[in-house]
């Protein structure tokens, strides 16, 4: 699958994060399966979109395509390099390509540092390393210029994160994701923390500065409706491996896996008389813990189309059901 | 609606007085609650949807906060003139509450019997045993598998949804008139939210339970809801029935909200419409219109007068634009 247009691509990732026991002499007793054994990839200029539910894994992905965990097991393929086991000089080169944009505007920024500290630090960092060569007055333009991109006035540049609103802060974080001029960004839940009415701003700011920059996002949420708004293709998430993979029309007109099935028709539509005619697929239930090894489909304890003789004791695997449609699920394909 | 009117809220302004000057935080706001009614309270975060149904609860921490005038009619007594101990039997009792974080809404120290118990003896004068069946049926009720045994577990036993079940059956459990659901689904995931949705919109017809839903989410007040009203800065600037207020929203605030959310049943890539600029801060709001700095109908009169309810075919709007000409 891997061609000239792939950027990443990430096979059979795994992260395990190990539980431990015992006061002085720790013993590892079991590991949270946060991430086990994921295949996808992301193609250049494309937005891919990954949902799932809180705990399913999207974010602890997205840490380690960046190696801000290092995964258990797996590759993280960045433009043919494999990142999981790259030299820290090439880590930090490769990074320079890679940036991530956080879920929360209040946590992310440095409450000590002015806005222009925050979105000049990357270039900072890099040219004190010898990578990049700026100097002060270099990067003190850039960060006017960054700010005027992200719709911020550079009169703002000395002020700190705390006489910024949420939306404003999530736009200098976008500013200093973009301080390196990335290939690929990761934006973890970048508007889920802001009020509905900033939200839309957020989203047509990333959707401007895909297509005067040429970016590549991959783009975490657990809004089903955003997803589809701003994504290419998208990848469903459950319990730490990915169920689904379509081109987002397709996926959200012709949902295959039970789970996303579930998921789309419990997303709240805002119009009354589409909400009284809907059928809704309440799951019974909840997500149950990734602590322990899994035997057969991971979605076995919820799905309303379980079938006990195949999908207790075998794990599907995500295959390709129709052209750029990939399953892992049974009623698809046979063990 | 004919039924009987449970709860009349009129001209309820709540203040903070703060070190930068005066918070109105609800500045005026009216409405009405019938039995069996689901009634909606949507805006962004800091325009008062919370403080509002706090005031009528008289949960407001004074100071700095205060109730400087309005009344809240609950069956027609006003119980905003209640002294503390006569409004604690009100609260949990005729009136209930659902808050929005079921992970710190429950003592974690206390077993969820000795919580419910609690409640049950308080408001109906059960004995421990009576009460704990009662507690036991209505976490039944809600959907906890196991209920006998599970009565006796303590919070951290239960998921996030559990939870915001067992808040529910907490709130249930002394028959209310009134349930105040604030964001009861926002800190859940989706299919959780359903879940407890489904919940809340099957035990109030059950139980002919009229609730008032807070929520900063457009598609679960379209689901949920047969009244709407939209506050902005404190104020409530659009009444309407459900259907009408999503097929021909009147207030440009309102038109804007429905038109910047992305909907998962009209896709495409088109530009999402965005209102310009930030809510304003509440902080001595002079009296005008405060949508009008982000408003692109805005005209000279919004930047001087606050306007009045208008009616807009029998509904009320705020909004300049509705004036009638003389």
């Amino acid at each position: 699958m891997a061609t000239d247009n792939t950027l990443v691509e990430v096979k059979n990732l795994k992260m395990h994060f190990p539980i431990e026991e015992g006061l002085l002499f720790k013993r590892q007793v079991g590991a949270i399966r946060a991430v086990d054994g994921i295949d996808f990839s992301i193609r250049r200029g494309e937005t891919m979109g990954l949902v799932g539910e809180s705990g399913c894994g999207k974010s602890t992905t997205a840490r380690c395509i960046a190696q801000l965990h290092k995964p258990t097991d797996g590759e993280v393929l960045f433009e043919g390099k494999d990142l999981c086991k790259a030299s820290k000089q090439a880590l930090l080169k490769a990074r320079m390509d890679l940036q991530m944009v956080f879920q929360d505007p209040y946590a992310s920024l440095n409450p000590r540092m002015t806005a222009g500290a925050i979105i000049g630090e990357p270039l900072l960092i890099y040219s004190k390393r010898g990578i990049l060569n700026y100097t002060r007055k270099d990067i003190q333009n850039r960060v006017e210029e960054l700010m005027e991109k992200v719709g911020l006035s550079r009169y703002f540049v000395n002020r700190y994160p705390h006489e910024f609103s949420g939306g404003q802060r999530q736009r200098i974080g976008v500013a200093r994701a973009l301080a390196l001029n990335p290939k690929l960004i990761l934006a973890d839940e970048p508007i889920s923390a802001l009020d509905v009415s900033i939200q839309s701003q957020i989203l047509n700011l990333l959707n401007d500065l895909q297509e005067e920059f040429n970016l590549t996002y991959l783009f975490i949420a657990h809004d089903l409706a955003v997803i589809e708004h701003i994504s290419n293709r998208v990848a469903v998430m459950y319990l730490g491996v990915i169920v689904e993979i379509a081109d987002s029309k397709v996926l959200y007109k012709k949902p295959m896996h039970p789970y996303t099935k579930a998921l789309l028709s419990a997303v709240p539509i805002p119009d009354p008389e589409v909400e009284r005619q809907r059928k809704r697929i309440i799951l019974e239930g909840d997500v149950p813990s990734p602590d322990r090894e899994r035997v057969g489909c991971y979605f076995y304890d919820r799905c309303p189309n379980a079938m006990p003789d195949k999908c207790k004791n075998n794990i599907p695997q995500l295959r390709e059901v129709e052209e750029n449609h990939q399953v892992a699920c049974f009623l698809y394909s046979d063990p | 609606m004919n039924s009987e009117l449970v709860l009349k809220v009129e001209d309820l302004r709540t203040y903070f007085n703060t070190d930068d000057g005066i918070v109105k935080a609800v500045d005026g706001i009216s409405f009405e609650l019938h039995k069996g009614e689901t009634l909606g309270l949507v805006g962004e975060s800091g325009c008062g949807k919370s403080v509002s149904c706090l005031s009528v609860m008289k949960l407001i921490p004074s100071p700095p906060g205060r109730i400087m005038s309005g009344q809240a009619m609950l069956q027609g007594k006003n119980i905003l003139d209640y002294p503390v101990d006569k409004i604690r039997q009100i609260r949990g009792g005729k009136v209930s509450m659902i808050f929005q974080d079921p992970m710190t809404s429950l003592n974690p120290f206390l077993r969820i019997s000795t919580q419910m118990i609690e409640t049950i003896r308080l408001h109906q004068g059960l004995d421990k045993i009576q009460a704990k069946d009662k507690a036991i049926d209505m976490l039944r009720l809600v959907g906890i598998p196991n209920p006998v045994k599970r009565v006796d577990d303590y919070p951290h036993q239960f998921s996030g949804g559990m939870r915001q079940r067992v808040m529910i059956a907490m709130a249930l459990s002394c028959n209310p008139e009134v349930l105040i659901a604030d964001e009861p689904s926002t800190a859940l995931d989706v299919t959780i939210q359903a879940q407890i949705l489904e919940i809340i919109k099957e035990l109030s017809v059950k139980l002919g339970t009229a609730v008032i839903l807070i929520t900063h989410d457009l598609g679960v007040v379209a689901g949920m809801c047969d009244k709407i009203c939209v506050m902005y800065a404190g104020k409530i600037v659009e009444k309407a029935k459900v259907d009408e207020l999503y097929n021909d929203p009147k207030h440009p605030y309102t038109q804007g909200l429905i038109k910047s959310v992305p909907r998962l049943d009209k896709p495409g890539k088109q530009r999402l419409y965005s209102i310009e600029g930030q809510p304003p801060n509440l902080i001595d709001l002079p009296d005008v219109c405060s949508f009008h700095p982000r408003c692109e109908y805005a005209m000279d009169i919004c930047r001087q007068k606050y306007p009045p309810e208008f009616s807009v075919d029998g509904r009320s709007v705020r909004c300049w634009l509705y004036k009638e000409e003389k």
